[in-house]
């Protein structure tokens, strides 16, 4: 963003306080993040940058919180892993297959009332999860599904299906449809149609609300803090109960795991993103 | 009007193949939605509407009174009711004593009317030692309060199966003793405090985001694009960051001996042992939420801005338009829609956060959603809970309604 050479002074200025403006709002947004990371490393037991860390001194750094992470006697991060990859894991296939059958049929311009249903569909993400979570508790309690893997999991695919409806619907708007009017003239079915043409061409809106939903259910607190007994436990309740007692290292060391883990999944969505739009030719 | 008919290949009129092929198109679409739409009729808009149904639902009291109610029914309220009415308190009260269930109706009819407590909890003592016959005089015996009429008008009270009392007070108002509507004492005034509290930190941290979202759009819809992306890694990052690890980022940054602290006193502006309360108060439920949302409020911007021809701004300096006209006068025009999405979307998902408030939010910054929380999972006040979360999905799906007028539900963007 250089500006031209004959531009005014008092423009200038006003460019630049602009652009500081801009990299303090940057630096607002990403640095909380990295706070976390050396505070993972440290080697005392207090929320702190120690003196020894400032130096850079190894001795100020150690492992010793992961260590507690995955060893840790009385830590309950294994089960909680666990738990959270088994409902994650299933909410996504659910919400991804749920979403992305709505998401052709709302495509279609045959779809009636398609504003209102659709308005409908996306709702779970519109109202309070508190709300959700409240309205989800009392069903699942009266059908007995509460405090079991399978009555969060169903939670999840409701809170995960608007992201997979909004992300296919969006890989839709650019589909030709005569691809899969060539195909049945071809003579393929609609099954095999669907699978053969279809999917392949908006398997990247599939992905990137796959991974919107299991983020969605990897993370989400609420609903879970409702539902969970002792033994459905998953990560976001292990780090809501230990940041309601106390900040301890272990729970930096588990979020520095995270955002590693959300890094990934950026790059993957990122990716993503633009092989779709080099598939639809969006050029930008 | 006759028309000659124009006829399809296999001899059916086109008019009505085409009408064929039409309802079929539109059967195969409903029947593509129908799963997911089955789905959340049974697991999602049922359980909400259950939710409405118990914020109203006062039967459990009816259930436990049966005898009681349907004697008091006929009483005028005036002078004391005869004998009928005790004589089905009294049976109704022993059936209680037996099954060992008359907890629960002493929470409510305390509700109704102080004093009910050590009340009910007397007379079930004294149970056992009533004689056959004249309840009323063994009854007022037993405790004077059943003689004093204004405890058997709030027993009456109590008996219609609906009540919207829940609600009045949510908005901390009561039913008095004559069925009037009043405010609840002063220092009981809560509620007001709490929605007011919810409204101001949503309407601040919209606002907030709005001011830190706009120049950083614009900068990442017009820098070239190698630059433009390493930066929306920046928005993108904590999008997709565990809300709990932002919210936890915050108290590391907030806590008293932590860096933002450090540096207050470092800079002099507060001394070492007197360092400000950052966290546990309104102004950290205010810093994190704008941090944890301000990505709601980039992306639609973005995209919006994205779409901008720079030609415009130029045609506007072009023509004579200082730099500030031509953004008043064009750009900013152009940008109103993201500025109603983003705003839009950032205050409906503020007003209804929870985690964030709770952790650091402390006993001031709490919201409504935490009020909602404590009564489901604390005092287990459900049909309160169910009360207040009815009143706040009403506000927000008002917002939802004119966010989907505005914008269109189908451009929401993502990512």
């Amino acid at each position: 963003m250089a500006l031209p050479n004959h531009t005014p002074l008092n423009y200038r200025i006003w460019h630049y306080i602009y652009l500081t403006f801009c990299g303090l709002v940057f630096f607002f947004l990403i640095a909380p993040l990295f706070v976390i990371l050396p505070l993972s490393f440290n080697a005392e037991q207090y929320i702190h940058f120690s003196s020894k860390m400032l130096a850079l001194d190894p001795e100020g750094f150690s492992l010793r919180w992961y260590e507690d992470m995955i060893y840790g006697t009385k830590n309950p991060w294994g089960l909680a892993t666990k738990n959270s990859l088994i409902i994650a894991f299933f909410a996504t296939i659910g919400s991804t297959i749920l979403g992305t059958v709505a998401a052709l049929g709302l495509s279609s311009r045959h779809m009636p009332y398609k504003a209102a249903v659709m308005a409908l569909l996306i709702s779970p993400m519109i109202v309070p999860l508190i709300i959700s979570g409240t309205a989800i508790f009392f069903f699942m309690a009266k059908v007995g599904l509460a405090a079991t893997h399978t009555g969060i999991i169903l939670s999840h695919i409701i809170l995960g299906t608007p992201f997979v409806v909004i992300t296919v619907t969006a890989t839709l708007t650019g589909f030709d449809h005569s691809v899969t009017r060539a195909a049945a003239s071809l003579g393929s079915n609609p099954v095999n149609t669907f699978m053969k043409i279809t999917l392949p061409l908006i398997m990247p809106g599939v992905i990137s609300g796959a991974l919107f939903a299991f983020v969605t259910s990897f993370d989400e607190v609420v609903v879970v803090l409702f539902l969970a007994g002792l033994e459905n436990t998953t990560i976001p309740i292990q780090m809501w109960v230990g940041l309601r007692e106390q900040l301890s290292p272990t729970i930096m060391a588990v979020a520095t795991c995270l955002i590693v883990m959300s890094t990934l999944i950026l790059v993957s969505a990122e990716l993503l993103r633009r092989r779709s739009e080099r598939l639809r030719g969006i050029n930008r | 009007m006759s028309k000659e008919q124009i006829l399809s290949s296999d001899g059916i009129p086109l008019e009505q193949s085409l009408k064929k092929a039409e309802r079929k198109n539109k059967l195969k679409a409903v029947l593509l939605v129908a799963p997911l739409f089955l789905f959340l009729l049974i697991i999602y808009v049922f359980p909400i509407g259950d939710m409405l149904f118990r914020s109203v639902d006062d039967r459990m009291i009816t259930k436990m009174l049966p005898k009681t109610f349907k004697a008091i029914e006929n009483w005028d309220g005036q002078n004391l009711p005869d004998e009928t009415v005790y004589n089905g308190l009294y049976e109704d009260l022993k059936f209680l004593k037996e099954n060992k269930t008359y907890g629960k109706i002493i929470a409510r009819l305390n509700y109704e009317k102080s004093g009910f407590s050590s009340l009910i909890k007397k007379t079930v003592r004294k149970l056992n030692k009533f004689e056959e016959g004249n309840y009323k005089e063994q009854f007022i015996k037993v405790h004077k309060r059943w003689g004093q009429p204004e405890y058997l008008v709030a027993l009456k009270n109590a008996a219609p199966n609906w009540s919207y009392a829940k609600y009045l007070k949510g908005i901390d108002m009561r039913f008095d003793q004559d069925r009037n509507i009043v405010l609840v004492e002063e220092d009981r005034r809560i509620y007001k405090i709490l929605w007011i509290r919810t409204l101001n930190v949503a309407f601040w941290v919209t606002l907030f985001c709005f001011i830190l979202a706009y120049p950083i759009s614009h900068l990442l819809a017009t820098l070239p694009m190698k630059y433009s992306n390493l930066l929306m890694i920046c928005v993108l990052l904590p999008f997709w960051t565990s809300l709990l690890v932002r919210t936890s980022s915050w108290m590391v940054l907030l806590q008293q001996q932590g860096p933002i602290n450090d540096l207050i006193v470092w800079l002099g502006l507060a001394a070492d042992e007197n360092r400000p309360e950052l966290m546990y108060n309104v102004i950290g439920t205010f810093v994190a939420m704008t941090q944890i949302l301000l990505p709601f409020m980039v992306l639609p911007l973005y995209s919006v801005m994205k779409t901008i021809s720079p030609s415009l701004m130029r045609a506007g300096k072009s023509l004579g338009g200082t730099p500030l006209i031509s953004f008043l006068k064009i750009y900013f025009p152009l940008t109103i829609p993201g500025i109603g999405a983003g705003c839009l979307l950032v205050f409906i998902l503020a007003i209804g956060y929870y985690i964030t408030p709770a952790l650091v939010g402390g006993a001031s910054g709490s919201l409504i959603s935490n009020s909602i929380a404590y009564h489901m999972k604390s005092s287990l006040d459900w049909a309160f809970a169910s009360a207040l979360g009815t009143m706040l999905l009403v506000g927000v799906l008002a917002i939802y309604w004119v966010y989907n007028k505005l914008v269109g539900i189908d451009n929401i963007k993502l990512g």
